[in-house]
Order: structure tokens, then C-alpha cells, then sequence
């Protein structure tokens, strides 16, 4: 090369060359961080790798239709919680939030019991990404497509 | 490209599309917060919680926008060391920060009674935490690169913008790479989980604040340069009066 290259395609090569170790850096975190950094564990996680009854984990994942049944007591509930795989049975004694719906996602902090059951000390509901208005909920997509066009 | 870095040229431009900027961006996020506020429908789980929406969304996408516009600034101002990268990048800083914080509020205030929580340390909203302290690490440095001039102390800064902004596509991804009690985005490329009642005034809410953003950045710019301006007389009106004293004595 006898051509010098300007000060500014210099530092436009520095940049990038650095900009690409930099994202290349971040990769290799982010990598490392997998499943380090996931907020909860799915049922699937629990059944293949079973944390030590009494130690404190939490787990996510969809409340099963048909599965939440009040307890005698009023305050006590337990459901089951599943990711598509397998079933987790939960119990919880307390106030359940609003979104705590068969069907939705929802997600626990507690410890394994000896029989197997989860006991969740705190639940948090999880929203899904869908919003949808009260009114279209209980029709079926045909009418509520139909309700949007006369709206439109 | 090197047109608009002719900052004079830059502040005939910025002259008229400032008051363009800031006032329909006022019209169309107003209309859209009036709308989603008192008119748009409750949602089937949420209710009027929903309505925070309208507020949340477009100061996550801003307070993200505003760290974008920082790296792609000082990007520019690495490389080419155009003047008015410099000014552009401390200009969106300020905004940047507030939005990021809205959204932290916001989020905060709606987790409560949908979630059960004011905060969780999950991948979402931890990120976006980082998000406004990497502001306030960036607002201080250009803070201290301004008192001693531009130069080396403009580069560092410049420099932490860049770096900074690997956060941006963490807080995006964060949802998908990692269990998190935030839920996925609703809307992707070209489809939409959200209801069409929603999504409208949504849409032009977030349209509206990035055009009042717009307008905020090139008003601050515009501060910039006068107050710049204004020092460089003053300098030189007291190099002149230190030279005609000197003739004097």
C-alpha cells in the first residue's frame, strides 16, 4: 500500500473494528447469562432437575383449565401450573391478584414440598402481550370482525 | 450529509421545523392521551388499567430512541468530527432520560394491580433500570467534558455512547432471551396482538411523542449553538478590551 489512508477512514476502520469486539464482547456475556438470568423456572426445568426440597426457587409458567380448586379453609388455593410438557401441582394460601385466571400465565415464588407439591409464599400474575377490549371477549373472531367493520 | 453539518445551515432548517416539530407533536400525542384516556374501551382482564398504555409504550420506545440517537451521534462525531454530532448527542440526552424514567413509573404503577408488584428483577425491567443509569453516567461526563472544552474529555463521552448502546438491543431482546415477568412484544413486525381499539390511538400516541421528542432535541440544539455563540463574543470582546488597554498603556 503506498496510498495512505485519510485520518477519517482511519478512524472510521478504528470504530468499527471496535464496535464489532465490542458487540462480539457483549455476545459472549449475554451467552453466559443464559438460564443465569431467566426471572423464573418453567415446569419442565423443575420436573428434569429438581431443586432441594425447602430451597427457595420460582416458577412460571400457565395456570391449567380446570385446575384451580379452593381449598375448605377459603384462602388456601391450588392449581396446577404447566408449560405444554408437564404439570407442576402449586398451593397457595393468601390473596391471588386479579389477572389469576385459569388459562393465564402466572408466576410463583416458593420452595418444593416433600410430597411434591410447590408452595408458592407470593404469587404475581403475568400478563400475556394480547389486549383486548370487555365487549369482544365472549364472541367468536367471526362477530367480533363484524362488530369492528360497523364500527369502522 | 455534510450539508447539514453547516451549522448555520443547520439553523435555517431547525428554525422552521422546530415550531413544525413541537406543535403537531403536541396535537397528535394530546388527541391520542385525551382519546385513550377517557374513551377508548377497558380491557377483558385489566380494565382501565389499560389506559397507562398509552403513556408506557411510547416513553419505553422514546427513552430507547433517545439512546439510539446518542450512538449514532457520537458514531458521527468519532469519525467525521462534525461539531454538530457533539451538540446533537448532548441534546437527546436530557430527553432521553425523562422518558426512560416515565416508562420506569408508568410500568411501575401498572405491575401493581396487574402483576401484584411494583417491581420485580426480571430481564426487562432491570435492563431498562440500567437503561436510566447509563443516562445519568452520560449526562454527568458531558457534564465534566463540557467545564474543560472540547477535546479529549467530548471523545470519552462519545465514546461511552457508543458502548452504552449495546444496552438498547439487551432491553429489546430481553423478553425473548430470558424468562421475564414483562411480557413479549405485542406488536411485531406487521402483526398485532393488540386489539385495533387499542392499537390506533397507540400508534399515533407514539407517532405524536416522537415528533414533540424531535422538536425537543432540535430547540436544546438550537440552545447549544447560541449559548456557544454568545461565549465566543464575549471572549472576544474582552480580547479586544484587553488589547485596547494595552495600547492605552
Amino acid at each position: 500500500m503506498t496510498t495512505a489512508l485519510k485520518p477519517k477512514h482511519q478512524r472510521l476502520v478504528l470504530v468499527v473494528l471496535a464496535l464489532v469486539v465490542l458487540i462480539g464482547a457483549a455476545l459472549l456475556a449475554i451467552w453466559g447469562l443464559r438460564g443465569q438470568a431467566s426471572y423464573f423456572y418453567v415446569p419442565s426445568d423443575l420436573v428434569a432437575s429438581p431443586p432441594e426440597t425447602g430451597k427457595a426457587v420460582r416458577l412460571g409458567g400457565m395456570v391449567q383449565e380446570g385446575s384451580i380448586k379452593t381449598l375448605p379453609d377459603g384462602v388456601t388455593v391450588t392449581f396446577d401450573v404447566g408449560d405444554g410438557k408437564v404439570t407442576v401441582p402449586v398451593r397457595y394460601t393468601g390473596i391471588t391478584p386479579d389477572l389469576f385466571v385459569e388459562g393465564s400465565g402466572v408466576v410463583a415464588d416458593g420452595r418444593l414440598a416433600a410430597d411434591g407439591v410447590f408452595v408458592a409464599d407470593t404469587l404475581l400474575a403475568k400478563h400475556d402481550e394480547n389486549y383486548m377490549p370487555r365487549e369482544l371477549q365472549d364472541m367468536t373472531d367471526a362477530q367480533a370482525k363484524a362488530v369492528v367493520a360497523e364500527t369502522e | 450529509m455534510h450539508g447539514f453539518a453547516n451549522p448555520a445551515r443547520f439553523l435555517r432548517l431547525a428554525r422552521w421545523l422546530t415550531p413544525i416539530l413541537l406543535v403537531s407533536g403536541l396535537l397528535l400525542a394530546g388527541g391520542a392521551l385525551a382519546y385513550g384516556l377517557l374513551f377508548a374501551p377497558a380491557d377483558r382482564l385489566m380494565g382501565d388499567t389499560v389506559r397507562i398504555l398509552y403513556i408506557h409504550v411510547p416513553s419505553a420506545w422514546l427513552g430507547m430512541g433517545g439512546w439510539t440517537t446518542i450512538a449514532i451521534a457520537s458514531f458521527v462525531e468519532l469519525v467525521w468530527r462534525h461539531p454538530l454530532a457533539t451538540i446533537a448527542a448532548r441534546a437527546a440526552a436530557v430527553p432521553g432520560a425523562v422518558f426512560t424514567a416515565i416508562c420506569l413509573a408508568t410500568g411501575s404503577i401498572w405491575g401493581r394491580p396487574t402483576w401484584g408488584t411494583w417491581w420485580v428483577w426480571d430481564g426487562r425491567l432491570t435492563s431498562m433500570l440500567v437503561l436510566l443509569f447509563l443516562y445519568f453516567g452520560y449526562l454527568a461526563l458531558a457534564n465534566a467534558a463540557q467545564k474543560d472544552g472540547v477535546g479529549g474529555g467530548s471523545r470519552v463521552t462519545a465514546i461511552f455512547g457508543l458502548v452504552g448502546a449495546i444496552n438498547v438491543p439487551v432491553i429489546n431482546r430481553s423478553v425473548v432471551w430470558w424468562n421475564s415477568l414483562h411480557q413479549p412484544a405485542s406488536i411485531t413486525m406487521g402483526k398485532s396482538a393488540i386489539d385495533p381499539a387499542f392499537l390506533w390511538p397507540l400508534l399515533i400516541a407514539m407517532l405524536g411523542f416522537s415528533l414533540l421528542f424531535g422538536g425537543v432535541v432540535l430547540a436544546r440544539m438550537r440552545a447549544i449553538l447560541a449559548n456557544f455563540q454568545a461565549e465566543s463574543r464575549l471572549r472576544r470582546r474582552a480580547m479586544a478590551s484587553d488589547a485596547m488597554a494595552g495600547v492605552a498603556l
